[in-house]
């Protein structure tokens, strides 16, 4: 950081790429459902060596969006992929939380599809956003990423002891209303986890937060209170989220609540400005300190089950 | 395709155009080709501005939207068609000929909710 006081628009430039390197830097750890975060290096190592698996979460990848501050939303998702196809442990499977697309049009969805085959990674699941659904309540993104498995698409599945629900909030929204899971899934979803024994820890995921985040613009689920009362006598619980374009973590008990960045734009913090949209005064240098994916690892420790997370970028 | 067919279509392509969307960028006291006074609304800001109006019946009502984001203006009660995606500068017209409240909301951001009286 020498050239700080020779060449300010070089400092400035040298200050936000050590920015993202630090940025690149942090590894969550949540244990008994506190999150611990702790710079990368030897712990780094340390928690990947305990993991049993991984899976990375990217989200809000746009594809069609064209303007300020990311032209180029498909290159954005690009270096994200790439990351992800350079860890060193091979992740289990994908993860995208909703708005593949801008405007849910199929070349949208062609583009989207094309680009997620370059990841390294056997399996991708996805779960819509309500950027994907216009027009045909996401029957073209159903029929192009769905899991097939319930008429209202969503779905669950097994992955090293760990128990998996993606659900939909983007749909049947209500005038005046957030996101919505609507009766006929919270019915499946109790019955999805009927039969698991509390002690198996949960994984949920869906477009929109599952808590009331920031209800005046949105960022939140009309009745994701009655899903969440299903998931509280299981002793590990994390709820994924993308929407909102950044981090933004909350701890209720058992359950950990976190929501992702986007690969192509970020939106302002909660509150702050007029409204949500994209962050169009972010310079491209300091774009990608905005944009992120993050790998999730399950840790199997001595007494207690956790999953660390890394953000990668 | 023959020539004739290759003029008929461009005339019915003109005549989309005509009938589109791009008439809705008139001014607010601007009337519409079938003499009806046209409203605009705004679409900014994650909010419809004004957000109630009031029209006489057979007015014509432009919505256009001035964010980044896309919207998608949505009768809640199926009183009348729905837009397609509008992206940033896309706008939308509807007429309204008979007297009521109509109430609609944005159907990607349902928060977003705005009230048409037409007396």
């Amino acid at each position: 950081m020498q050239d700080v006081h020779d060449n300010p628009t070089e400092g400035r430039r040298q200050f936000l790429k050590c920015m993202a390197w630090a940025g690149a830097g942090t590894l969550w750890l949540m244990k008994s459902g506190v999150l611990h975060a702790q710079p990368l290096g030897d712990g780094t190592a340390a928690a990947a060596k305990d993991a049993s698996f991984s899976f990375v979460q990217i989200s809000d990848s746009h594809i069609g969006f064209h303007k300020a501050p990311n032209m180029d939303v498909a290159a954005t998702l690009r270096q994200s992929l790439a990351l992800i196809n350079a860890q060193a442990n091979r992740p289990a499977f994908l993860l995208h939380t909703g708005d593949l697309t801008h405007l849910s049009r199929p070349d949208e969805f062609d583009t989207l599809a094309g680009l997620m085959q370059e990841a390294h990674v056997g399996h991708t699941f996805y779960v819509p956003g309500e950027h994907d659904v216009i027009g045909d309540n996401g029957a073209e993104f159903f029929r192009r990423f769905g899991e097939r498995q319930q008429a209202g698409g969503w779905y669950s599945f097994d992955q090293g002891g760990v128990h998996f629900v993606g659900l939909i909030n983007v749909l049947n929204l209500r005038a005046g209303g957030l996101g919505s899971l609507g009766a006929d899934q919270l019915v499946w979803l109790k019955n999805d986890l009927a039969g698991l024994s509390s002690d198996t820890p949960l994984v949920v995921f869906a477009h929109m937060p599952l808590w009331p985040l920031y209800p005046a613009w949105g960022w939140g689920t009309d009745d994701s209170a009655e899903a969440l009362s299903y998931l509280r006598r299981f002793g590990s619980v994390s709820v994924l989220n993308g929407h909102i374009h950044q981090i933004q973590q909350k701890v209720e008990g058992t359950i950990t609540f976190y929501t992702a960045r986007s690969t192509a734009y970020p939106q302002p913090a909660p509150g702050v400005g007029p409204g949500p949209g994209p962050l169009q005064s972010v310079t491209a240098d300091a774009l990608h300190r905005y944009l992120g994916i993050r790998d999730v690892r399950h840790v199997r420790g001595a007494d207690a089950l956790a999953v660390t997370e890394e953000v990668l970028s | 395709m023959t020539v004739a067919a290759t003029l008929r279509l461009g005339c019915v392509l003109m005549m989309v155009a005509l009938c589109g969307v791009d008439r809705s960028a008139v001014a607010a006291d601007a009337s519409s080709a079938e003499g009806a006074k046209v409203f605009q609304i705004d679409i900014r800001n994650f909010a419809f501005a004004p957000k109630t109006i009031t029209v006489p019946a057979g007015a014509r009502v432009v919505w256009t939207n001035r964010d980044e984001e896309p919207h998608v203006v949505t009768s809640a009660g199926a009183q009348f068609t729905s837009s397609k995606a509008l992206d940033t500068s896309d706008s939308y017209g509807v007429t309204f000929s008979k007297q009521g409240t109509y109430t609609y909301y944005c159907s990607i951001h349902p928060m977003m909710v705005g009230t048409i009286i037409v007396q």
